[in-house]
């Protein structure tokens, strides 16, 4: 049964994902798909950890740590978190 | 020309750059002379070591030493081979039965370190359909572990048995699943709430390690750790530790009662690719686990010092890691990393030797100085340490009050 998330856009997912940015983004960098967590806005691996969790409470899914390495940019993460709901 | 493969390290050699010239290296701290459990000469000054977990003070036990003389006279300085090839003497098998007998439990396996005792059971327990889900403020090589083998890797936020529980409610069914937490976490030194977890983890149906590297020797009736302390060893499906801390040596290790359990030394990599330990090693660990259990003395005594470090130390204003001391390790927070080295420094100057642990290796980026206490400490140590930490405040010219981190808006 496909979750109602599953149904989001891919614009939508990026906006929720950059609202859920916006507390760590101490730096107050503007926020496009193309930034990158660790050379635009700073963060350590812990902060980026933080930042998984609370998705995976917005989403209700399993974000892997393991895919930490490829999840360089807000688009990167994007295309995570709608690949893991649409094969849910 | 190609990139220099260093240029990745830029951010580290940037931040060890702008320590204070004027501060030691913190990172470059030379023991010339060991004279004690407590005691080492550190730049030509004899100095109170308040910083080495040695909780126990095991590393100079007659008993120990005895029988690490013994083993180095008997079976040479090295095994040069394998748990599985020819690095496996009777004394290897002997500790592992005292390990056994030490912990109630059916079976124990002796690792090189407790970073690859971690390494290795928690890479080769579960597997690539399988989920582990690990404490966010684990120890490095539980996260090691992990990245190692090839299981899915959740986290779930520090100490907290609800968030876990949510968790673990979102993998698939049927999935084989490991938690692993701490019972004693090593840079607060704050405590695991072990009887929640325990009922989150049973309720999913996954299996329970425990890393009680901190613990052990100084909780418990007999010394086995907090779990003992707590009543729930039917509860806890593997318990990891080390040799390193309150044993006094350098090795680690899981027990178990799992009936497949010896299989793990087939199967894990960390286990079987690397020297066993060194003779001397093995018996002063077998000497000292066995001296742990009645170390009921000690026992008294490290938590009478850690108490009283705490207290004294809360008492003058400083902030402290947990609001009791809640285990051997007493650590303070400071504002920054700038204020945290030179208060560092300041103490080793008037002899006093702590930890400094600054952000990444630290949760929450904090910037700590990390007490551990010692059994072995004496009163007139401890209130050496306290009164050089007033001492080093009003050379830096500031109040303990002052030194808070500032809560971020």
């Amino acid at each position: 049964m496909p979750s109602d998330s599953s149904l989001l856009s891919n614009t939508q997912l990026s906006k929720r994902i950059m609202a859920l940015i916006g507390p760590f983004n101490k730096k107050g960098v503007a926020l496009v798909p193309e930034t990158s967590f660790a050379m635009d806005l700073d963060f350590d691996s812990l902060t980026v950890m933080d930042l998984v969790a609370n998705i995976e409470d917005e989403f209700d899914m399993v974000l892997p740590l393991n895919m930490l390495p490829d999840l360089e940019t807000i688009k990167d993460v994007t295309s995570a978190v709608e690949n893991i709901l649409g094969s849910k | 020309m190609s990139s220099d493969l260093f240029d990745k390290f830029q951010s580290v050699l940037d931040q060890h750059a702008r320590l204070p010239k004027d501060a030691k290296d913190p990172f470059a701290v030379r023991m010339d002379e060991v004279h004690s459990q407590t005691e080492a000469t550190i730049n030509g000054k004899r100095t109170i070591l308040v910083g080495t977990n040695n909780y126990m003070g095991m590393t100079f036990d007659e008993d120990a030493l005895k029988a690490a003389r013994d083993a180095l006279d008997s079976f040479g300085t090295g095994t040069t081979g394998s748990r599985v090839l020819n690095g496996t003497y009777s004394i290897h098998k002997q500790l592992e039965a005292t390990l056994a007998d030490f912990y109630n439990t059916k079976y124990a396996m002796v690792f090189s370190t407790g970073y690859q005792a971690n390494l290795g059971i928690l890479s080769t327990l579960v597997g690539k359909d399988d989920y582990i889900i690990i404490d966010a403020d684990s120890h490095a090589s539980i996260y090691d572990g992990c990245a190692l083998g090839t299981a899915t890797l959740m986290r779930f936020k520090h100490n907290d048995a609800a968030d876990l529980d949510k968790r673990l409610g979102r993998i698939p069914e049927g999935a084989g699943k490991l938690v692993v937490i701490e019972t004693v976490y090593s840079m607060l030194g704050d405590k695991a709430p072990l009887a929640e977890i325990i009922k989150v983890t049973k309720k999913h149906g996954a299996y329970l390690a425990v890393d009680e590297a901190h613990s052990m020797g100084i909780y418990g009736k007999t010394g086995r750790g907090v779990v003992q302390e707590m009543g729930l060893e039917d509860s806890v499906d593997f318990i990891i530790g080390t040799f390193s801390k309150s044993v006094g040596t350098v090795g680690g290790f899981c027990v178990s009662n799992h009936p497949k359990f010896e299989i793990l030394r087939l199967v894990c990599r960390p286990y079987m690719f690397t020297a066993s330990l060194p003779p001397s090693v093995v018996a002063s660990a077998n000497s000292a686990i066995n001296s742990l259990r009645h170390a009921h003395n000690l026992r008294g005594a490290i938590w009478e010092s850690a108490s009283h470090l705490h207290g004294a130390l809360k008492d003058a204003g400083f902030n402290m890691g947990t609001s009791t001391a809640e285990s051997p390790i007493i650590a303070i927070c400071l504002k920054d990393m700038e204020m945290t080295v030179r208060f560092w420094s300041g103490l080793l100057e008037r002899g006093v030797y702590v930890n400094m642990a600054v952000p990444p290796a630290t949760p929450s980026g904090l910037n700590l100085l990390r007490c551990s206490v010692c059994a072995a400490h004496k009163p007139e140590q401890i209130e050496t340490v306290i009164r050089t930490f007033l001492e080093t405040a009003e050379g830096l010219g500031i109040k303990p009050s002052e030194t808070h981190p500032v809560a971020e808006a």
